[in-house]
C-alpha cells in the first residue's frame, strides 16, 4: 500500500489495470458532482457518457451521473447544471411525495381499523389492510389535498423539460458545427 | 397486481403469440433479481459464520460466495478499488453494522490485513471486502452507460412509439376505410395506414417525453425508454418530428387534405390537450375518447373524401367504447393515480366513473342499431351484434352495482375482444353498393 502511494495518485496501481474505478480524485469528483445518495457510483474514467442508475427507493427516479468533458463549452456546462439541478429538484419532490403518501396511508389504515375495532395485525400476524373500496376515500382525499402542489410541479416540470431539450438541441448543433467547420491550427 | 391487467391487455391486443412471448419474458426477467438477492443474502450469512475460522478457510468461503454471485469482473479489480473509493469505508461500516456478530473493532479489519499483505497475498483483500464490495458491485452493475447502441434502437423506438397501441389505432383506421362506401383503393388504403401509423408514433413519443417522472412512479409505465434513460429527450422529440412531418404530409398530399388535417388535429389533441389535462381535470377522459374516435373517421374520410354520417357513426362507436374500456382499467390503478397526481374519475368521482361506463355500454347498443339506419351496414348487423352488446352492457351493469375489482377486470377484458369483434361484424354486414349508382344511400 505504501509503495503504491509513493507512485503518486496519477499512476495506475498494478492491480487495477483496467481503469475502472481508480484514483481518489475521481472519487472526489464523483462526490462533488453528484451530491446525495447516488454519489457512491463512479463511472469508468474512459467513459465519455453519462451513466444512469437503478430507481431510487424513495422517489422511483433513476439518478444520472453526468459526465464532465475535458473541454466543456459554456452551453454544455449550462445544460449539465440545469439537468443536475432538475434531477435534484425532481428527487426532492417525489421522495417527499411518496413518503407523505406512505405515511398518510398508514395513518388512514390505523384510524379506520381502530374505528372498526380491529387490531393492527390479523390473526396470522400479518399487517392488517383495508380493501380497495375502503382505501378509495383515502386516495380521493390525498389527490385533492395535493392538487395545488401538483399544479405548481407540473408547470415547473414542463418548463424545465422543454428548457433542457432546447439546450440539448443547441449543444448538439454546436458539436455538429465544431466537427464540420474547418479546424483551426492545432497547438504544438 | 395493478400491472398485470395491462400487460395482459397488451398481449391480447397484439393478438397472438408474439405478445405472449413478450409477457412471459418480462415475467421471467422480473423473477431473476429476486433469486439473485436470495443467493446473496445466504452468501452473506455464510460469511458471517465463517469469519472466526482460519484465514485459508475464509478464503475458500469467499471464493464460493463470489462464484455464487457470478461476478463478471476479474477478481483483483473490485477488491482493490473498494479501498480506493472514498465511499467504501461508509459502505463497510454499513455492512458491519448489519451483521450483528461483528465487534465494532472489526471495522478496522477490512483495512489492516490488506495494508500488510496486499502484495504478498492478493486474495487477502478479497475476504474482508467481499460482502462490502458484493453489495457495491451489485448496485454498480445496475448503473448503465447512457450510450445509444444502434442495435437497440429499433426496440427502443418501438417502445417509445407504443407500437402495439399504434397497431390498434391503425387497425381501427383500416376498419373505417373498409367500411366506407365506394371501391376499395389499395394504394390509398396503404398510404392512409402508413400516415396514421406515423402520426400515432409521433403522438405517443411526445406523450412519453412529457411524462417521464410520472411514468417512473407508476408500475405500469416504469420501464419506458425515457424513464430508463435508453434514449435522450432530444432524440425522442427528433423521432417524433421525423414521424409527424412525413405522416401528416403523406396524409395531406397522398390521401386528401381533410384526412391530413384530422391527423394533425389528433396529434395536437393527444399531446397538448389530453396529456397535460390528465393532471388537471377528469375531463381528460372525454378528450381521450375523442382522440380514440378520430382514427376510424380518418379512415372513412380517406376513402370518401368527406365527413358523412357514417364517419360520425364509426367515430361514435369508438368514442363510446373508450369509456367502459378505460374506466374499468382505471378502477384498479387508483392508488398509482392518487400518488402520482393524476385526475381520474375512478379516484375523484367513483360513482360517475361507473355510471359513465354503463351509459356508454348502452350507447353502443343504440349506435349499433343506428348503423343500418345510416346506411353503413345491413339490418343483420344489430341482430348479430346484439349478444355481445348485451353482454358488455351486462358487465357494465355489474361494474356499476358491485363497484369492485372483479367486476372492473371482467368489464375491461370484455372490452378488449368486444371492439375487434364488433368491427369485424360490421365489415361482414357492410351494406353492398347499389346496382345502379354504386353509392349506397346514406
Amino acid at each position: 500500500m505504501a509503495a503504491w502511494r509513493v507512485l503518486g495518485k496519477r499512476r495506475l496501481p498494478p492491480l487495477a489495470a483496467r481503469g475502472w474505478r481508480l484514483a481518489p480524485e475521481r472519487g472526489a469528483e464523483c462526490g462533488e458532482a453528484a451530491p446525495g445518495r447516488a454519489s457512491r457510483f463512479c463511472p469508468p474514467r474512459k467513459s465519455g457518457h453519462d451513466w444512469i442508475g437503478p430507481p431510487d427507493k424513495l422517489s422511483n427516479l433513476r439518478p444520472v451521473h453526468f459526465h464532465v468533458p475535458e473541454h466543456e463549452s459554456p452551453a454544455e456546462q449550462k445544460l449539465r447544471e440545469l439537468r443536475q439541478e432538475t434531477q435534484d429538484w425532481n428527487q426532492r419532490f417525489w421522495a417527499r411525495q411518496n413518503l407523505a403518501f406512505r405515511k398518510e396511508k398508514e395513518e388512514f389504515i390505523h384510524s379506520r381499523l381502530k374505528e372498526k375495532g380491529l387490531g393492527l395485525r390479523t390473526e396470522s400476524g400479518q399487517k392488517a389492510t383495508l380493501n380497495a373500496e375502503e382505501m378509495a376515500d383515502f386516495y380521493k382525499e390525498f389527490l385533492s389535498k395535493n392538487f395545488q402542489k401538483h399544479m405548481c410541479y407540473n408547470r415547473d416540470w414542463y418548463r424545465r423539460n422543454l428548457a433542457i431539450t432546447y439546450l440539448m438541441g443547441r449543444v448538439a448543433l454546436e458539436r455538429a458545427w465544431d466537427r464540420l467547420r474547418p479546424k483551426p491550427k492545432t497547438r504544438s | 397486481m395493478a400491472a398485470s391487467p395491462h400487460t395482459l391487455s397488451s398481449r391480447l391486443l397484439a393478438g397472438g403469440a408474439g405478445g405472449c412471448v413478450w409477457y412471459l419474458e418480462r415475467r421471467a426477467a422480473q423473477g431473476s433479481p429476486h433469486r439473485f438477492m436470495h443467493l446473496f443474502r445466504n452468501a452473506g450469512k455464510q460469511w458471517v459464520t465463517f469469519q472466526h475460522f482460519a484465514f485459508l478457510k475464509r478464503m475458500y468461503v469467499t471464493q464460493l460466495n463470489r462464484s455464487l454471485r457470478q461476478q463478471i469482473k476479474p477478481k483483483s479489480e473490485p477488491m482493490t478499488s473498494s479501498f480506493l473509493e472514498k465511499s467504501s469505508s461508509s459502505q463497510a461500516k454499513a455492512e458491519v453494522y448489519e451483521m450483528k456478530p461483528f465487534a465494532p473493532s472489526s471495522l478496522s479489519l477490512p483495512r489492516k490485513p490488506n495494508e500488510t499483505k496486499l502484495i504478498e497475498l492478493e486474495p487477502a483483500s478479497i475476504i474482508e471486502g467481499s460482502v462490502d464490495v458484493g453489495k457495491e458491485t451489485k448496485d454498480e452493475k445496475q448503473w448503465k452507460e447512457m450510450k445509444l447502441r444502434v442495435d437497440d434502437l429499433p426496440g427502443i423506438l418501438a417502445r417509445l412509439s407504443k407500437i402495439k397501441l399504434t397497431a390498434l389505432v391503425v387497425s381501427t383506421t383500416s376498419a373505417g376505410f373498409a367500411l366506407a362506401p365506394g371501391p376499395f383503393d389499395l394504394s390509398c388504403f396503404l398510404l392512409t395506414s402508413l400516415g396514421t401509423g406515423l402520426a400515432s408514433c409521433a403522438a405517443n413519443s411526445i406523450n412519453q417525453f412529457f411524462e417521464v417522472p410520472f411514468d417512473s412512479n407508476m408500475n405500469r409505465t416504469k420501464n419506458r425508454p425515457l424513464v430508463r434513460g435508453q434514449i435522450s429527450p432530444l432524440l425522442a422529440v427528433a423521432f417524433a418530428t421525423c414521424c409527424a412531418v412525413p405522416g401528416v404530409a403523406l396524409l395531406t398530399w397522398g390521401v386528401n387534405p381533410l384526412t391530413g388535417a384530422l391527423g394533425l388535429f389528433n396529434i395536437f389533441l393527444y399531446t397538448c390537450c389530453y396529456t397535460p389535462l390528465k393532471r388537471v381535470s377528469i375531463a381528460n377522459t372525454w378528450v381521450g375518447a375523442v382522440v380514440g374516435a378520430i382514427p376510424p373517421v380518418m379512415g372513412w374520410t380517406a376513402a370518401t373524401g368527406s365527413l358523412d354520417a357514417g364517419a360520425f357513426l364509426l367515430g361514435g362507436i369508438l368514442y363510446s367504447w373508450q369509456f367502459p374500456h378505460f374506466n374499468a382499467l382505471s378502477w384498479g390503478l387508483r392508488e398509482d393515480y392518487s400518488r402520482g397526481g393524476y385526475c381520474m374519475m375512478s379516484v375523484t368521482h367513483p360513482a360517475l366513473c361507473r355510471r359513465v361506463a354503463l351509459r356508454h355500454c348502452l350507447a353502443l347498443l343504440a349506435l349499433s342499431a343506428a348503423a343500418p339506419a345510416l346506411g353503413v351496414t345491413t339490418w343483420t348487423f344489430p341482430a348479430i351484434a346484439l349478444p355481445i352488446n348485451l353482454y358488455i352492457s351486462y358487465l357494465g351493469f355489474r361494474f356499476y352495482v358491485d363497484a369492485d375489482r372483479k367486476s372492473s377486470r371482467k368489464l375491461f377484458f370484455c372490452s378488449l375482444w368486444h371492439l375487434p369483434l364488433l368491427l369485424l361484424l360490421m365489415l361482414t354486414c357492410k351494406r353492398p353498393a347499389d346496382r345502379d349508382g354504386g353509392q349506397p344511400r346514406s
